[in-house]
């Protein structure tokens, strides 16, 4: 009989639903399409193609992760900067020196910015870089088979953040350092850190894109010991320059939070490269030391090589005119975008109330007629209003990165407001802003930061998730949210999970990097000094107490399949081959109790797995990867003796 | 009091529909790839020259005359990378042997055999018959069409010493 106390509670209940429809509309709808127009949008249907490739940084899971743009469906991982059990990459002997540095094997970094490759400032689909921050150093993933092919480390780096953007026909590659360092001979490094002022240095790196495909460093640039954050080359009429923000102007060394935000402008530096690298054909600047390697996938046999080097050259402003110029910048500026025309240089100030935009025609200008306000480390620096050719006002708070559509429009993701702004190149008005949940670091458009965009969809990266999936414990996928842009109002369409934390991504129109696929090795070309073409040449070689296994995989067996003569203490080289020539048709390979990951062999592909057995028994190896109704037949065994017996080598099949 | 609550259920049902309303109906029956399903083993649906000589892209009849040692020297090579980890010329392995295949095959079935194993046991009354037979169907080797007619210019070579 307590009912009636509730009755009055009860009937209020649809009133309260029914008040809020009215005054809200539908509930998670604002910025929304509708569902039905946002599920049209992004459904790709069972069989069919995604419109757009989407690259997206795995961030500290050391990958890169691709996407189909708009399903969001996630298509593909490619290892880069840490080793990847499933396919066994940075663990196999063919892959291991990929991830080898000037401090020996790394297996893990933390990779941040995706960069595709670009023809007259287009992305062309031949090469993503990709950047890793602690470690220094750049990947290059060879788009035909999306591999991980290039590795080259960033000597004289604190940590390589303001990395890879490429010039407009991917004639170099910039990689800046975040944190300044002394540099030098060990005698010139080992300093107080208080001395900060006095010996810490940045460098602006360039990587020269050689006509082999292969990188060189080619040279870097002296900069005064502030904090390099990120960086775009110019294009069109502002080819030849390139653009990186720097924060820490005050040289702070300790709590940077408060000690680096009291400069009301800080500085993006103009960096004429094109007259930087004739100062270094021309065997200017000088050579100092600065260990780092060069990991290579041999074009030949397929195997991962490390070259190493010992210096590098270095152009001091100091010394070299008319290389560098400072632009001042409020406030902390984070993300540094130039728009399709090559004409605006537009800056995130993360602290900053507005985006400033600034003009490169002025900047050239200003140049010409040297209007200074000072000089640092002979850098000059140039006057804030010389070369302003405006300011957003209202952009949200906490502008970092800014992308374009190529219909005269950009968008900025602003951090603490949480949102997309859409503002006009012309007028420098914010025409339309959009809530995105929670806190965008990057965005991507397809081409957004190219001479032509495909300005159709937008992503925005966030870095806080919270309540967006279900929940899966304390750690969160972070979210990734699609945006429509082709019309005047921005419209929410999806939401999707990424892997790591996706500091910027990169997007293309799929038929350019589909056209090229590589679908298997053929194995005719397989120069692999342990590959075996045929079963008929597979063997088991003792060499004292190294055995090399030279076995072959095919639908649905190992050739051989029964080995015996191994003894405990020998050191098995597995040298697989995998015989099938068609696409999709991995075989993978493991034997009980190995300490390192499996193999899985491409079609074509020859792979080396090292096992040092350490019990007595019969062993079993099997197939790891589902290839065909007798997968599960698709075992064998391996008889391991004593290290004193006398079992000879023996092997066979069938 | 009953009523009350009915009531009160009722109204709150209908604002619910008015909710789901927003949402917007999924669409219904959206358009759907029609699979061709071929699951028949007899021989319907194939031409006589399909039955005979197999289904793939060799449509005309391939005659092996005078044996071409150029050829056999070049399919006996590929015969090793590319068939040999399943086919023995002298014995069964995990598919058949392949010294008297032309006893049963034509030169033009063995080539579409190579040259589209899976549409073959798929939609071949006769290659269905071998996979129920071998459990292992034939990979793709991605052979081009004169790589598949040297191949058989190989066999063809060994079928010949087996006659002698």
């Amino acid at each position: 009989m307590k009912l009636p106390i509730y009755k009055s509670v009860l009937w209020g209940l649809p009133a309260v639903v029914i008040l809020s429809l009215i005054l809200y509309g539908c509930p998670s709808q604002q910025n929304l399409a509708s569902n039905e127009e946002a599920a049209q949008k992004v459904y790709v249907a069972p069989g069919e193609y995604d419109e757009f490739y989407g690259f997206m940084s795995g961030g500290y899971s050391g990958q890169m992760s691709v996407y189909g743009i708009p399903s969001g469906r996630h298509i593909y991982t490619i290892p880069v900067f840490s080793q990847l059990a499933t396919n066994g990459y940075g663990y196999n002997e063919e892959t291991k020196a990929m991830l080898e540095t000037s401090y020996g094997f790394v297996p893990w970094g933390d990779a941040h910015h995706p960069e595709l490759s670009q023809t007259n400032g287009v992305p062309d689909g031949r090469y993503i870089f990709i950047n890793e921050n602690n470690t220094p150093r750049v990947a290059k993933i060879d788009l035909k088979s999306f591999q991980t092919t290039e590795i080259l480390e960033i000597p004289n780096s604190g940590g390589n953040h303001a990395s890879p953007f490429v010039t407009q026909n991917t004639e170099y590659i910039s990689a800046a350092t975040r944190f300044s360092v002394p540099m030098g001979e060990d005698g010139d490094k080992d300093v107080a850190i208080d001395s900060y002022e006095e010996n810490f240095k940045g460098t602006l790196s360039f990587i020269k894109m050689q006509d082999d495909g292969s990188m060189k460093l080619d040279f870097q640039i002296l900069v005064p010991g502030f904090d390099y954050d990120l960086s775009h080359a110019g294009k069109g009429p502002s080819h030849g320059w390139s653009f990186f923000t720097s924060y820490n102007s005050e040289e702070a060394n300790t709590l940077l939070e408060v000690n680096a935000s009291k400069n009301d402008k800080d500085f993006i530096a103009a960096v004429n490269w094109k007259k930087a690298a004739e100062y270094a054909a021309q065997g200017k600047g000088k050579i100092m030391p600065g260990e780092y390697v060069r990991n290579y996938i041999d074009k030949e046999d397929h195997i991962a090589k490390t070259e190493r080097n010992s210096e590098v050259r270095v152009l001091d402003p100091r010394e070299l005119e008319g290389m560098i110029y400072y632009l001042p910048t409020p406030k902390s500026p984070h993300g540094v975008d130039v728009s399709p025309d090559g004409e605006l240089i537009i800056a995130g100030g993360k602290l900053s109330t507005v985006i400033p935009v600034h003009s490169f025609e002025k900047m050239t200008q200003a140049i010409e007629n040297e209007e200074y306000e000072g000089e640092i480390d002979g850098i000059p620096v140039l006057k804030y209003d010389s070369i302003l050719a405006g300011e957003v006002e209202n952009p949200g708070l906490g502008p970092l990165h800014t992308e374009f559509d190529g219909q005269g429009n950009a968008y900025t993701t602003a951090f603490i407001s949480s949102e997309v702004v859409k503002w006009s190149l012309d007028t420098f008005e914010v025409l339309d802003r959009i809530e995105t949940y929670y806190s965008p670091g990057h965005l991507m458009i397809p081409g957004g930061d190219s001479q032509k965009p495909w300005g159709k969809y937008l992503v925005a990266l966030n870095k806080i998730t919270k309540d967006r999936y279900l929940p899966t414990g304390p750690e969160l996928f972070h979210s990734a949210q699609l945006i429509d842009i082709s019309g005047d109002k921005m419209k929410l369409l999806l939401d999707f999970p990424t892997e790591g934390e996706p500091h910027y991504a990169q997007g293309i129109a799929a038929d350019i990097v589909m056209k090229d696929q590589v679908k298997f090795y053929k194995l005719e070309e397989n120069n692999n000094p342990y590959a075996v073409k045929s079963e008929e040449e597979t063997k088991v070689v003792r060499d004292g107490n190294e055995v090399h296994v030279y076995m072959t995989t095919i639908r649905t067996h190992f050739a051989p399949d029964n080995i015996e003569g191994i003894k405990v203490g020998d050191k098995v080289y597995f040298h697989l081959t995998n015989l099938e020539q068609d696409w999709d048709v991995p075989h993978g390979f493991t034997v009980k109790g190995a300490n390192t990951s499996e193999l899985l062999l491409m079609p074509g592909e020859t792979r080396t797995m090292v096992w040092e057995p350490k019990r007595v028994g019969v062993t079993p190896f099997y197939c790891t990867d589902f290839c065909s109704a007798l997968h599960q037949e698709m075992q064998g065994y391996i008889r391991v003796s004593p290290a004193d017996s006398d079992v000879e080598i023996a092997y066979g099949t069938g | 009091m009953e009523n009350t609550i009915k009531n009160i259920v009722g109204l709150l049902l209908v604002t619910m529909l008015i909710l789901a309303g927003c949402g917007g109906g999924a669409e219904q029956g959206n358009t759907q790839s029609a699979q061709k399903a071929s699951t028949s083993g007899g021989t319907e649906g194939l031409t006589a020259f399909e039955q005979k000589h197999g289904i793939g892209p060799v449509t005309e009849v391939i005659t092996v005359d005078q044996i071409d040692m150029k050829k056999v020297k070049k399919g006996k090579e590929l015969f090793k990378i590319k068939c040999s980890a399943c086919h023995k010329i002298g014995e069964r392995y995990i598919g058949p042997k392949l010294g008297d295949v032309f006893d049963d095959r034509t030169p033009t079935y063995v080539m579409n055999m190579i040259l589209n194993p899976d549409g073959m046991v798929k939609e071949h009354p006769e290659a269905k018959k071998m996979l129920q037979e071998f459990l292992s169907p034939m990979p793709n080797q991605n052979l081009e069409r004169e790589e598949a007619r040297a191949i058989v210019e190989y066999l063809s070579s060994v079928q010949n010493d087996t006659a002698k």
